[in-house]
């Protein structure tokens, strides 16, 4: 695996406040990075940091092994950055638009054009070349932004909440997008939509007060919740009290919630306890019972709940 | 360089795609005309130069080139394409001269579009046209220095009126800073330094050597080399204010 993005230390503070404080991490080619963090977490001043936006107040970012701090018009050139909301010069057409980037990334003539074209063809831009950009949809606007960010086909691709605002089709297709150019680049995408770090993320990150709080895949994420190994059983109403009886009795079996499903049927929640039993070994247990089973499925929680337990747990240790 | 046109030739562009541009240069071109005959008295001076249309340019420009340089950068920044310009691989001073280049090509366009004046002495008498050009030349390159006041201002707001406010006095006090009248209001008021610095701020009569024709080398070096300044100023500020 080769190495694109390495973070060193990276750090930033705008007067007394620190907005990004001490960030390493690598990202390597093929890796679809998710940055996640609740707002004001400094995703957004990380990026700017890594584009060659920002100066680091101390460490540095090399991209394709360019300093950001001593060569940052080199890094500039390997990255393909869509800023957050990704703003453009609105009175420019589409067209215009993309071929001043194209020549600023220099690009000229004929390959100009071509560029242009095949961008345009890639985010399904070609009907609107002739558009002012300021009358274009939220959905088009932000399409702009990813062409002009694809242009020069570059290694690395920064893109700061690139779904926002999307509609789900539109979200489905910058996502099929970044799934096809995954594995010549490395990519790293900030959001707050957990659903997309499960849609095209190979890793994730979060962050919170500007410090890394998690770093794996979105797998080893799920796998920090308390309850991760939750297994849930849907039952008539009728045969809820004996199988809860039955179960709170277990010694492998550690807390169960018992909550109304509906349509005359009750859904238990029973947490294993550490090296408990795991799916197989409950409905078997239940089988043996003969409980009348409707439903039984792992339900871990989901990715929203990590984020939760992890960024605001780390919002009451920084306050205590 | 190419990095430089680029970004001149979007400026540009980016002045006539609204037909504010239009309407600022028929201003400038109806101002600077009604000034040289009802201020300046073009026919009872009875003389075939352009002398009385040159000599009103600094007060127009005043108003006039502020409005050009306001949006520069405040609106870049303003509109957060701040970031998307300055993530492409130019240096920031690429930016800055580019889009200095593109309003002070703007103001050469208003400029060239006086010409009916020019016209006007050669059909009525024969004036001297070496004169009229270095008078040109001067008032080009006066514009070029309020412009790079004017986009020094802008770099330092968000907000296109206070970078025209701003534009537009900073540029009055060096127009009219090496007056006598006014360097006498501050003389035993402020420390000798302040005073004689305001002093040596005679745009005026810096301009009027070249209205009338002389060109002087310390002249065109004090227009050129107070561009240059304010120019790397902006540099300085767009690079430390960026994401302000």
């Amino acid at each position: 695996m080769t190495l694109m993005v390495e973070l060193e230390h990276l750090a930033k503070s705008f007067g007394d406040f620190c907005a990004v404080d001490d960030i390493s991490l690598n990202v390597s080619k093929g890796e679809v990075l998710g940055f996640l963090g609740p707002n004001g977490a400094g995703k957004t001043t990380t990026m700017r940091m890594i584009s060659g936006f920002l100066a680091p107040t101390s460490g540095t970012a090399r991209v394709c092994g360019h300093d950001v701090v001593t060569d940052a018009t080199a890094v500039k050139s390997v990255i393909g950055y869509m800023p957050e909301g990704s703003p453009s010069y609105d009175e420019m057409s589409v067209g215009a638009f993309l071929k001043f980037i194209a020549e600023i990334r220099g690009f000229s003539g004929a390959d100009r054009d071509e560029r242009v074209l095949r961008a345009a063809q890639r985010l399904d831009l070609t009907g609107v070349m002739e558009r002012p950009i300021e009358v274009l949809s939220k959905g088009f606007r932000r399409r702009v932004g990813l062409a002009q960010s694809i242009l020069h086909d570059p290694p690395v691709l920064l893109l700061d909440e690139p779904t926002d605002g999307l509609d789900p089709n539109q979200k489905h297709q910058v996502r099929q997008l970044i799934g096809e150019m995954a594995a010549e680049k490395a990519i790293i995408v900030s959001t707050h939509i957990l659903e997309e770090v499960e849609a095209v993320c190979t890793r994730a990150v979060i962050i919170g007060n500007g410090r890394v709080l998690a770093d794996g895949t979105a797998a080893d994420l799920l796998a920090k919740l308390p309850d991760a190994s939750a297994i849930c059983l849907v039952l008539p109403e009728t045969a809820a009290e004996a199988a809860t009886t039955y179960f709170r009795n277990h010694r492998a079996v550690g807390a169960i919630f018992e909550t109304p499903a509906g349509h005359g049927r009750t859904r238990l929640r029973l947490t294993p306890k550490p090296e408990g039993l795991v799916l197989e070994d409950i409905a078997q247990l239940a089988r043996a019972q003969n409980m009348p089973l409707i439903e039984i499925y792992q339900d871990g929680g989901n990715l929203d709940d990590v984020f939760r337990l992890i960024t605001t747990g780390a919002a009451a240790r920084a306050a205590a | 360089m190419r990095h430089i046109w680029t970004i001149t030739k979007r400026e540009l562009a980016a002045y006539f795609a609204t037909p504010v541009a239009f309407v600022f240069i028929a201003i400038f071109v109806a101002v600077t005309g009604a000034m040289t005959f009802y201020v300046g008295h073009f026919f009872e001076r009875d003389q075939a130069s352009l002398s009385s249309f040159f000599a009103y340019h600094p007060w127009v420009y005043i108003l006039l080139v502020p409005a050009v340089a306001m949006r520069l950068w405040a609106e870049e920044r303003k509109s957060g394409t701040i970031e998307q310009l300055l993530t492409l691989p130019v240096t920031t001073t690429q930016a800055v001269l580019g889009k200095f280049l593109a309003a002070w090509l703007f103001s050469g366009i208003a400029l060239a579009l006086t010409a009916p004046m020019w016209l006007t002495v050669n059909i009525l008498g024969e004036p001297d046209n070496g004169a009229i050009a270095v008078g040109y030349l001067g008032s080009f390159l006066m514009a070029g220095a309020f412009m790079s006041i004017g986009i020094c201002m802008s770099a330092l707001t968000r907000n296109q009126i206070i970078a025209f406010i701003t534009g537009a006095l900073v540029c009055f006090i060096f127009t009219m800073g090496g007056l006598d009248s006014v360097v006498n209001v501050f003389r035993g008021r402020l420390p000798t330094i302040l005073v004689e610095t305001l002093a040596s701020f005679n745009f005026l009569s810096r301009f009027d050597s070249l209205t009338r024709g002389v060109i002087e080398l310390r002249d065109v070096v004090f227009l050129v080399s107070l561009t240059a300044f304010w120019l790397f100023a902006t540099v300085v500020f767009v690079d430390r204010r960026k994401a302000a």
